[in-house]
């Protein structure tokens, strides 16, 4: 900003304001570095805040309302069926990611970060040149790279009129039919917002489970439950053809070699998303990004050129806002020269689908990809007093633990809230906990947390609330 | 009778320098009491016997280059004929991520080790912070913890040589490495290639006395910058002159008084300054100008905004006046106050720092009888404004005490001779004596 120049300088330059790159810029502005956090969109955020798992959440959590009240029926509580203002809803969907966004803004603010908006390209090692901005081109000594991810596009929907996630979050309306390409975790999510909402919705998979990467007994008690809420759900199923027509579209949908036509009002493409890694000049750098257009990093989040670094989406592993954050403080920490790593034993994931699904760390399925020898203790929520009172029986917590040192190695859960539950089971692979101190350590009675520490006695065989296993 | 195979190293070692024999043949060796010392690329290891038993043998002088796989002693232990124990070659089997668990050293030694499990050795994400900040690598740590965990403690006293195994440990300093090759990269990014210019690591200051440290920041360091850019690429030449500016003074100051409080009414030397200045461009274009070494071409630029140096708390800025030669001094005095203000606050904006094509210090209003300015790269000039003192002056033959404006103007001698300078200065000094020719000729 100084003689009249628009060439800036900064220690850290940070691009994209996401949860990966606000967190590194506070983490590092903390540590008494100077940080620009270049960010191309109006709100900071991200992905995660504007288009993604906030408001999302938000709209899970008002639609899981009107099942909830549905279900207090059976209590003997009748609420009549919702009416829904669509306007407030979206309103409230939005004042919620405002808060936020600005949260995030103050924080930086009051940390010192510069915050520049525009679009960011590497022109050299140490220069980034901006484009719409008012600054022209940033020097740097160390860069982060945080641009995450994008929506993949459906190539039988180019230019047609379809929904990505981003539009299905504005609620632009409720279709009465609504298509659902791809049966991933936001796919999921955001069918079930639209069936609570009255669409009848029908999901196409390509793969032949839905929720690939999770345990499919875990899986099998979220898909038992969508079947009842949409129209169909077609697992090994294409969508190869798509055509508008007067009153929506018309989806060929392919089915082990069968080809069927269907009419919908609104097709919502879910398929994937990819990592901005194609258009910040990476050539220019000479980084290339792998097949699936992530960059490789080290433990300490470097790329191949040391100083430079890369976290969250654009990163291998899950595209999860609270992986980007972790390695966001690891970078931040590693460039102001402490020693940290991205040394992590489990990644949490959680599917906000009815009832919601976690895991953490070693899956059934993996075990069984590398022959891993394991001990797995089921313990299913209809024996938990809790799960009774909630009238919430479906589902059930997992423990694999290793059948020799009893280490706690990965945890899986369905049901009521267990993405609050995934927490424990994390710190029990990160601490490397045994099934003991799950054991051990006392759990309120009566909350669904017990059912953590009584599949711990299963895998221990020890189980107090199910029968044991006859030897 | 035993025959020691030299066991895997760890981390893709495949061998060694002998350093040091603990036994020679037909000594007695313990189990597990140091049989050889020896130097990989890492870290020099030492490796106990896994046997008791006599020393039949030992393969390799000191200085020799020994192989992992290699039969490196035989060791008579009793148990009868010789017995080839297969080499502890497991480990090698392992990909980088999934590192064994266990020290293959140590396990070939016959010491207590870990069964081989897939995957990380388990520690709390706290010991292994601590582990990392230590330069440990955890799978060499001896566990205490159930489920052969890791605990804060065992690393300590691995740090410390209390538990077993930890001299043989190479300890991790590659992230070490890696930041002082980046830095050592940027500076070498960062320094020109000028002959016999050579710029040496500063010594340790606080070998002679408490020191304190602060970050080239920001304003400070784009100041930095640009003073060196311009040092080192400007031929700067001084010019220096004393205006007087005893009318001019009366003039103002009593301008001041009727027009205080009304917009521009806070009139300052500066203002005249700036418009004598003006006056002065418009006369002598070059100092108007930039040069383009790279094109070899001066461009002049035919609009004239001057660029005030303002001390902003944060370190220098340098706001803009634009379009100097269409404003009256009243317009210049407002646009200065304006500027002036905002510097102080913090709030100049980008736009009021673009485009300057002269540059005015006013150091004088702070003390100091003169100064050597800087060129503010990439103009030509720069105008250095000492303080007014009354000073005693001939005048007609007698000496009379008048208000004097020292005045230096460093300018690029690339661009302009001392001839050009002298006309432009003294053209100057002459408007700035007479506030009547400064509304006649400006
Ligand atoms: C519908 C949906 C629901 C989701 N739900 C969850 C969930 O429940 N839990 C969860 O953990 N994750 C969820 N995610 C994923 C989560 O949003 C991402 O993993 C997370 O946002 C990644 O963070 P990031 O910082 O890597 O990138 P992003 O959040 O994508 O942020 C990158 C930022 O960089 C900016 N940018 C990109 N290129 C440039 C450039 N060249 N110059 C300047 N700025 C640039 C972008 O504008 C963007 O703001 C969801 C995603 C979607 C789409």
């Amino acid at each position: 900003m100084v003689m009249g120049s628009l060439a800036q300088e900064t220690e850290i330059a940070i691009i994209g304001g996401g949860p990966g790159g606000y967190v590194a810029a506070i983490r590092a502005a903390d540590l008494g570095r100077e940080v620009t956090l270049i960010e191309q969109r109006e709100q900071l955020g991200g992905v995660c805040l504007t288009e993604g798992c906030i408001p999302s959440k938000t709209l899970i959590n008002a639609v899981d309302l009107i099942y909830t009240a549905r279900q207090a029926k059976r209590f003997g509580l009748n609420f009549g069926e919702a009416q829904i203002e669509l306007d407030k809803l979206r309103q409230w969907t939005s004042s919620v990611v405002s808060v936020l966004t600005k949260g995030v803004a103050g924080l930086l603010k009051n940390r010192g970060v510069e915050v520049i908006k525009g679009r960011a390209r590497f022109t050299g090692p140490n220069e980034l040149a901006l484009e719409q901005s008012d600054v022209g081109s940033i020097k740097f000594r160390h860069a982060v790279i945080a641009t995450g991810s994008r929506i993949n596009e459906l190539p039988e929907a180019y230019d047609l009129p379809v929904w990505t996630s981003a539009d299905a979050l504005t609620l632009p309306e409720i279709p009465q039919r609504l298509l659902v390409v791809g049966g991933g975790y936001i796919g999921l999510e955001l069918g079930l917002v639209y069936a609570g909402l009255g669409s009848r919705v029908t999901m196409v998979q390509f793969f032949p489970h839905l929720l690939m990467g999770a345990d499919q007994d875990l899986v099998a008690v979220v898909v038992k439950n969508c079947e009842k809420r949409f129209e169909a759900i077609k697992v090994e199923s294409k969508v190869t053809g798509l055509e508008k027509s007067s009153s929506g579209f018309v989806a060929q949908i392919e089915h082990l070699g069968e080809t069927t036509r269907h009419e919908f009002d609104r097709v919502l493409v879910a398929v994937g998303r990819k990592p901005n890694t194609d258009t910040i000049g990476l050539d220019i750098l000479g980084l290339s990004p792998d097949n699936h257009g992530k960059l490789e990093v080290t433990e300490e989040g470097r790329t191949s050129i040391p100083h430079i670094y890369a976290i969250g989406d654009i990163t291998p592993g899950p595209m999860l806002a609270h992986k980007a954050s972790r390695e966001a403080k690891v970078v931040a920490e590693v460039i102001a020269e402490q020693k940290s790593g991205f040394d992590n034993r489990a990644i949490p994931a959680v599917v906000f689908t009815d009832p919601e699904l976690a895991w953490a760390g070693l899956t059934e399925v993996e075990a069984e990809k590398t022959g891993r020898k394991v001990q797995i203790g089921r313990f299913p929520l209809t024996a938990l007093g809790r799960a009774r009172t909630m009238g919430r029986t479906d589902g059930m917590v997992k423990i694999i633990s290793d059948p020799e040192t009893k280490l706690v190695l990965g945890v899986g859960m369905v049901g009521p809230h267990v993405s609050e539950l995934i927490a424990e089971g994390t710190l029990a692979i990160e601490m490397g906990a045994t099934l003991e101190d799950l054991m051990v350590t006392i759990h309120p009675h009566p909350t669904l947390s017990e059912a953590i520490m009584e599949a711990a006695e299963v895998a221990a065989g020890q189980p107090v609330h199910i029968n044991p296993a006859r030897k | 009778m035993y025959e020691f195979i030299l066991p895997d190293l760890g981390e893709g070692i495949h061998e060694g320098e002998v350093l040091k024999w603990f036994v020679r043949p037909g000594d007695t060796i313990g189990e597990d009491d140091p049989l050889v010392e020896v130097e990989t690329d890492k870290a020099a290891v030492t490796i106990p016997s896994p046997r008791g038993g006599k020393v039949v043998s030992v393969q390799g002088k000191v200085g020799d280059t020994i192989n992992v796989g290699d039969v490196i002693a035989t060791i008579d232990d009793g148990s009868g004929a010789a017995a080839v124990a297969p080499p502890p070659r497991e480990a090698k089997a392992h990909t980088r991520v999934e590192t064994p668990a266990s020290c293959p050293v140590a396990e070939a030694a016959g010491m207590k080790v870990r069964p081989k499990t897939a995957g990380p050795v388990p520690a709390a994400p706290a010991t292994r912070r601590l582990a990392r900040e230590m330069g440990i690598d955890l799978k060499h740590v001896p566990p205490s913890g159930p489920a052969r965990r890791v605990t804060a403690d065992d690393v300590k006293n691995f740090a410390t040589g209390k538990s077993a195994g930890a001299a043989a440990a190479p300890r991790a300093e590659k992230t070490e490495k890696i930041d002082r090759q980046a830095e050592a990269e940027f500076a070498a990014h960062a320094a020109s290639a000028i002959p016999l210019l050579d710029i040496e690591p500063l010594p340790d200051f606080s070998e002679f006395g408490p020191v304190d440290k602060e970050q080239l920041r920001s304003i400070r360091r784009k100041v930095a910058r640009k003073m060196v850019t311009s040092m080192i690429l400007i031929p700067h030449v001084a010019h220096m002159d004393e205006a007087d500016v005893t009318e001019l003074e009366e003039f103002r100051k009593r301008e001041k008084q009727r027009r205080e409080g009304r917009p521009g009414g806070h009139l300052t030397l500066l203002a005249f300054v700036v418009k004598a200045v003006t006056a002065g461009l418009r006369a002598a274009p070059r100092f108007n100008a930039s040069l383009d070494p790279f094109k070899e071409e001066i461009i002049y630029k035919k609009y004239y905004n001057i660029g005030i140096a303002v001390d902003s708390g944060k370190g220098l800025v340098v706001p803009v006046i634009k379009e100097t030669d269409r404003k009256s001094i009243i317009d210049i005095a407002a646009n200065i106050e304006d500027l002036a203000t905002r510097g102080r606050e913090g709030k100049l904006e980008v736009a009021d720092m673009r485009g300057g094509t002269f540059t005015i210090t006013n150091v004088g209003v702070l003390g100091g009888t003169g100064m050597m300015p800087t060129i503010n790269y990439p103009e030509v000039a720069i105008l250095g404004m000492g303080g007014v003192q009354e000073k005693p002056v001939v005048r007609d033959g007698q000496i009379v005490i008048r208000k004097m404006l020292p005045l230096t103007l460093a300018f690029d001698h690339r661009i302009a001779d001392g001839a050009d300078a002298a006309r432009f200065v003294g053209e100057m000094v002459r408007q700035l004596s007479d506030p009547n020719l400064l509304l006649l000729e400006t």
